[in-house]
């Protein structure tokens, strides 16, 4: 319940933020705080210091920016859920966003924070994936852009640079007509994702399925795209039967996680009816 | 290593001297005295914590008190008194949501966050809001019975305030 | 105006809703040092060396102490249920180790500070070395032959055997139908929302020692821990008045809060001890953990003959408080159930293992007992072909057969438990959702409708039948009822409300009699310095015991105030009637006195009757002549999820009769949180420990709670058969929500998976082993 004791400073800027992460090897970002310092509280975490970047005003905002979408680091995830311009064009991830903790922690928790913090059952990051997302990052050699695909490596686990600060995620424009739809089993007692399967469809002018991201959460060491059950509907017309066609192939070259509450094979099943009934959910 | 820390609380300005490390619950309860906000868990779940700060529902437990530096808090101690009690008091009361009383602040204050944003709503609406709290008394569904009065007392109250 | 039965708002919460309760948690003293514990991370281990010097040495730490530093200045926390004839090894729980830690969370070593923060610093300095040993964690290995031994003097880890009732062996061997299944009644952790805590304040010039502390039973505290810290009775004062929860988990006194006691007393300064979450689960009783094997006997016509059972309690590493009398006598006599079973026998065994001591959570004994016969019903309908419903009905306990002696010698005192069966099938609806569940099977689709028909023992208890089992205590309930000049009214209970509403019920009953308004009369309890002997709040027994107690304290006033009344009417005592708060003359109803007018004249005692004293308050001691037997049925309809084994809470429907209601809204909120708790164990509840005694579902995030969205609104109502030898019928309805909802819910996944063959599931209901279940029912194994 009380954390080990650690130095404080409050970032007025992100360039502020990377000097103070260069500074003191030892300083850890904090955000909305809503995935570090549960940690620190059980003393399964340290930091000798805590640079709080949560009032640097550059990290908020949601915008439009040509044909992308710009989300600041910063933005929590009830601004998510409830944002107009993310509800219109981007709904995955605002219902992934909607499905997070609980009323709560949704007023805290960060999308940066809790894409750096890498969590393989997070909710966001199924979304970040089946949208084809950029994440920003801020270092003291200057920014890099990464792509989610490859950004998540393993429990905990992300490719984000030593130093580095998230400072936004964009994302491209969904092509027209596209549908989308986040789906999740909830861990009745953590409430993170046994499994959480994010699906974003588009269809062509002849029906068939022109586009096809199917981004998986909880199941794995470390939220994935299931390449097998996109391929598999890739230019054919979405039926139940394709559905469950496709739904089969999304353990392809996964290794799915077990804990004391679901197995492997459990988890391996669930995945399959859920990317199932996601799809059929889109018809 | 503590720093001076200022926050408003329940309208009042409050300076304290804090670690970093201290929690805004830690700082209601200890430095100003304010022990209707209650320690549940320890892993940001229970609720029984549960404030508003700057008009929204968060956990106090999982926020330092250097991290709301400036900033408005709401306590239970804030919302009203039993010569006037709050509309969500009054309907907790009326609708016997509380047995032991422990998590009640906690579950009032998230009501009042549910009811500033959804003024109406539906009782699957209220069940869900209520996933950050943990009640082991009421079962919840008098709770639930409680949000629904209380929001009908609010927009009865707002109706008359627009009214005035 | 009538308070009896009415659904008075209640007198507790204004404070509780404004934020002004004081929990134990919530005492501030000028001085208040603080204390955290060191807690063994091992399951089975010899301490060979505690170094204690960094952390004497860090910032703020005022003392630390060790098993060793406490030898001979503070006693072990003994159990205080002894059953008869069981053999009973009944060791004591050190304050702190000495040689031996016995399970993960067994406190080492202590360390007082001049604030949280530095106490919980200075644990990490602590240096323990461990000699690991073998642990064991299950009852039954830990009985097998070379288990390692929890204490030496257990043999087998046999803690105590005990036996109650005999059954032919013919009854068996001659029978038409014999069902033999094993249950597991999974490992609970009680989790009320407020952590443990102990607040002490010693003042040497006069050798009172105060202890605020999380206790449902402030008395029987204040008895052991007298003899525990070596402090005379009367100079210990225990106050637990806002207490957040308990469930049982707060009978008990542990050993952190004798610690904060001694230390107090040691320091001369206040100490606060508070638990967190975390340790909540390694440090506080844990509740069932029972493998039950039961054998029914019966015939195809339906009638349910004998049953035997044999239980193996999991009693952790140290009989906790009143835990030897959970599995014992609270279980084993009502094996039964609601039905008439000619023969009973029960044979238990407590074990001791490496593990958190247990001890009662919400209903003790009775929701494993109703578990295994309402299970064996629906198996033994099964086995027959017949509908559960129908051999319920064949086998409940008659109208007409109360008081009904049962095969195991309880006297069930009053019932009607056809017309609950009744009317909760009426209210669900039972032959259109049979046809609904036939056509959607045909869709593919299973919902099932489970059922329990329970009966249950409250209102804990004759003090007589408690020597007589061996509880160390008595369970009669005080009331001192105290008129005041002006004719305001407070009442001193022994039953210590933690969020049963008694302030309100009780004060219900007085205002009721009196004729006096509500808000004049208050209700005062968890303060032993306030409050004559009183046994506390556990086994639904305060309204039943406790409001028995006030009622006769109440009559006893009115007798006393009648005499008074009737001299200065001038009438004989006879002609005296009281009505509404006005003593009259009958047939000259002018000719009145108030209540508040006749409490005024004897305190002033001007003029009283002959042989009557001045002042006006009246004093009970409640002894029952029986338990109080609660009954109901419910019924929930549930839907399964074939794909993937989730259980969806369609309707749950219960019917409780707990006597005559004094107050409903509080008696339907004792049915909600009783049921959401016993759903929670059906469904996602269990403590599990690995086979070295590391307790895996160590937090929140792994031990799953309920929460409002798992639940529909559930369908209540009352039927009321008074309890027929207390002066307010009430029986008690604090636990019949658990003890009924376990076995309904599995019931109603067993039903719906009739389809695959299931018969049995192993609880919580996780939707892997239910999905289980159905791929083994659908591959015919």
């Amino acid at each position: 319940m009380i954390a080990r004791a650690f130095e404080y400073t409050q970032a007025a800027s992100v360039a502020e933020a990377l000097a103070a992460l260069q500074q003191d090897r030892d300083a850890k970002l904090l955000a909305g705080g809503h995935s570090l310092l549960p940690l620190m509280k059980l003393r399964l975490a340290t930091a000798g210091r805590l640079v709080d970047i949560g009032r640097i005003a550059d990290l908020r905002g949601v915008r439009r920016d040509g044909d992308r979408i710009v989300v600041g680091a910063l933005t929590t995830h009830a601004v998510l859920a409830q944002n107009p311009l993310l509800r219109e064009m981007l709904p995955v991830l605002s219902a992934a966003a909607q499905e997070i903790g609980d009323l709560q922690v949704r007023n805290r928790g960060t999308i940066g924070g809790s894409i750096a913090h890498g969590d393989a059952a997070a909710d966001l990051p199924a979304a970040v994936l089946a949208l084809d997302a950029t994440l920003h990052v801020a270092t003291s050699a200057g920014e890099e852009s990464l792509p989610a695909e490859g950004f998540f490596l393993g429990p905990m686990m992300t490719a984000l640079p030593e130093g580095g600060l998230l400072t936004a995620v964009s994302f491209p424009l969904p092509p027209q007509g596209t549908r989308q739809a986040y789906r999740k089993v909830a861990h009745p007692a953590s409430g993170y994702a046994v499994v959480g399967v994010a699906a974003v469809l588009a269809m062509g002018e002849d029906g068939t399925v022109q586009y096809a991201r199917i981004a998986l959460t909880g199941a794995g060491a470390a939220p994935f795209r299931a390449h097998g059950v996109e391929a598999a509907l890739l230019d054919r017309t979405l039926s139940a039967e394709l559905a469950a066609e496709a739904a089969g192939r999304v353990g392809d070259r996964v290794e799915f996680a077990g804990d004391l509450y679901a197995s492997p094979s459990y988890r391996r099943r669930l995945a399959e009816v859920h990317v199932r009934r996601t799809l059929m959910g889109l018809l | 290593m503590t720093t001076e820390v200022t926050i408003f609380v329940n309208g009042a300005e409050q300076t304290r001297a804090v670690e970093p490390r201290t929690l805004l619950v830690e700082f209601l309860r200890e430095g100003l005295g304010l022990t209707g906000t209650h320690v549940g868990c320890d892993t940001s779940q229970c609720g029984a914590c549960t404030v508003l700060l700057d008009g929204k529902a968060v956990k106090s437990c999982t926020v330092l008190a250097v991290q709301a530096a400036g900033q408005h808090v709401t306590t239970v101690e804030g919302i009203g008194s039993v010569e006037a009690l709050h509309p969500v008091q009054a309907a907790f009361w009326e609708k016997h949501g509380l047995q032991c009383g422990f998590c009640t602040p906690g579950v009032m204050m998230t009501a009042i966050g549910l009811l500033q944003e959804r003024p109406q709503p539906s009782e699957g609406e209220i069940r869900s809001a209520l996933d950050g709290v943990i009640c082991r008394c009421t079962g919840y569904q008098n709770i639930v019975r409680a949000v629904q009065d209380a929001a009908v007392r609010m927009a009865a109250r707002d109706a008359q305030t627009a009214s005035d | 105006m009538q308070l009896i039965g009415v659904p008075q708002k209640r007198v507790e919460d204004p404070r509780l809703i404004t934020g002004r309760g004081r929990y134990t948690e919530d005492v501030r003293l000028p001085g208040m040092l603080h204390a955290a514990i060191l807690r063994s991370p091992r399951a089975h281990a010899r301490i060979q060396e505690i170094d204690v010097a960094a952390a004497q040495a860090a910032d703020g730490v005022v003392a630390v102490y060790t098993g060793r530093d406490l030898a001979g200045k503070l006693g072990p926390i003994p159990t205080a249920w002894l059953p008869p004839d069981s053999d009973i090894k009944a060791t004591a729980h050190p304050a702190l180790a000495v040689d031996t830690v016995r399970y993960v969370g067994d406190g080492v070593a202590m360390v007082v500070a001049e604030s949280a923060a530095a106490a919980r610093d200075a644990i990490d300095r602590i240096k323990v070395r461990y000699e690991p040993m073998a642990a064991v964690v299950d009852q039954a290995q830990a009985m097998a032959e070379g288990a390692p031994l929890v204490h030496e003097d257990a043999p087998g880890n046999v803690a105590f055997h005990w036996k109650a009732g005999t059954v032919p062996e013919e009854a068996f061997t001659g029978a038409e139908v014999v069902v033999r299944r094993t249950f597991r009644q999974q490992r609970l952790i009680p989790n009320p929302m407020e952590p443990r805590a102990a607040v002490a304040q010693y003042d040497p010039s006069t050798g009172d020692l105060t202890l605020w502390a999380t206790s449902q039973n402030p008395h029987i505290h204040r008895v052991l821990l007298s003899s525990v810290l070596g402090i005379p009775e009367h100079r210990l004062r225990v106050v637990s008045v806002d207490v957040g929860g308990g469930f049982g988990s707060k009978i008990a006194c542990y050993p952190d809060e004798a610690l904060t006691a001694y230390a107090a007393m040691a320091l001369g300064r206040p100490v606060k001890w508070a638990e967190t979450r975390v340790e909540h689960f390694q440090a506080t009783t844990h509740g069932r953990d029972m493998v039950i094997d039961v054998e029914l006997a019966g015939r195809r016509d339906g009638t349910m003959t004998a049953i035997r059972v044999k239980n193996l309690a999991n009693m952790g590493a140290y009989l906790s408080t009143a835990a030897p009398g959970v599995p014992t006598i609270l279980f084993g006599l009502i094996v039964t159930g609601a039905y008439t079973f000619q023969h009973a026998a029960v044979d238990v065994y407590g074990v001791f293992t490496h593990t958190t001591p247990t001890d009662a959570y919400r209903g003790a004994g009775r929701p494993e007992a109703t578990y295994l016969v309402e299970r064996m019903v629906d198996l033994f309908a099964g086995e027959i072909g017949m509908d559960p419903i129908e051999v319920r009905r064949r086998n409940l306990v008659r109208p007409e057969a109360f008081p009904y002696q049962s095969a195991l010698g309880l006297t069930y005192d009053s019932g009607n438990y056809q017309r609950a069966l009744d009317q909760a099938l009426e209210t669900v609806g039972y032959e259109e959702i049979r046809r609904e569940q036939a056509a959607l099977r045909q869709k593919g689709r299973y919902i099932g409708i489970g059922c329990t028909s329970y009966v249950e023992i409250s209102g804990l208890g004759p003090s007589e039948v408690a020597g007589a089992v061996g509880f160390q205590g008595g369970l009669w309930e005080s009331a001192n009822i105290r008129v005041h000049p002006s004719g305001k009214v407070t009442v001193f209970t022994g039953g210590s409300p933690h969020g049963q509403g008694e302030e309100t019920t009780f004060a219900q009953i007085v205002a009721d009699r009196f004729g006096v308004p509500l808000a004049d009369v208050e209700v005062v309890h968890g303060d032993t310095a306030r409050i004559a002997m009183g046994w506390g709040t556990y086994g639904s027994r305060t309204t039943a015991v406790g409001g028995s107690a006030i009622a006769v304290a109440a009559d006893r006033v009115i007798d006393k105030a009648r005499k008074i009344a009737a001299h200065m009417l001038e009438a004989a005592e006879e002609d005296i009637e009281f009505r509404a708060g006005r003593f009259a003359v009958r047939g000259a109803p002018e000719r009145a006195q108030t209540f508040q007018a006749v409490t005024l004249q004897a305190y002033l005692a001007w003029n009283l009757p002959e042989g009557v004293e001045p002042a006006l308050e009246a004093a009970a001691y409640y002894n029952p002549s029986n338990f109080t037997f609660p009954f109901g049925t419910h019924i929930a309809v549930v839907e399964v999820d074939a794909e993937t084994g989730d259980v969806q809470l369609l309707r749950y429907v219960a019917v409780d009769d707990c006597g005559k209601v004094i107050n409903p809204l509080i008696a339907e909120g004792q049915v909600h949180g009783g049921i959401v708790q016993g759903i929670g164990q059906a469904l996602w509840e269990g403590a599990v420990y690995s086979a070295d005694g590391q307790l895996l579902t160590g937090s929140l995030l792994d031990y799953a709670m309920p929460k409002a969205r798992f639940f529909p609104a559930f369908e209540t109502a009352f039927t009321e058969t008074p309890a027929p030898h207390n002066p307010i019928g009430a029986k008690g309805i604090g636990e019949t929500g658990t003890i009924a909802a376990t076995p309904t819910i599995v019931n109603a996944v067993v039903d719906a998976l009739q389809p695959f063959g299931v018969q049995d599931l192993a609880m919580p209901l996780w939707p892997e082993r239910v999905h289980q279940a159905i791929q083994a029912g659908r591959n015919g194994r």
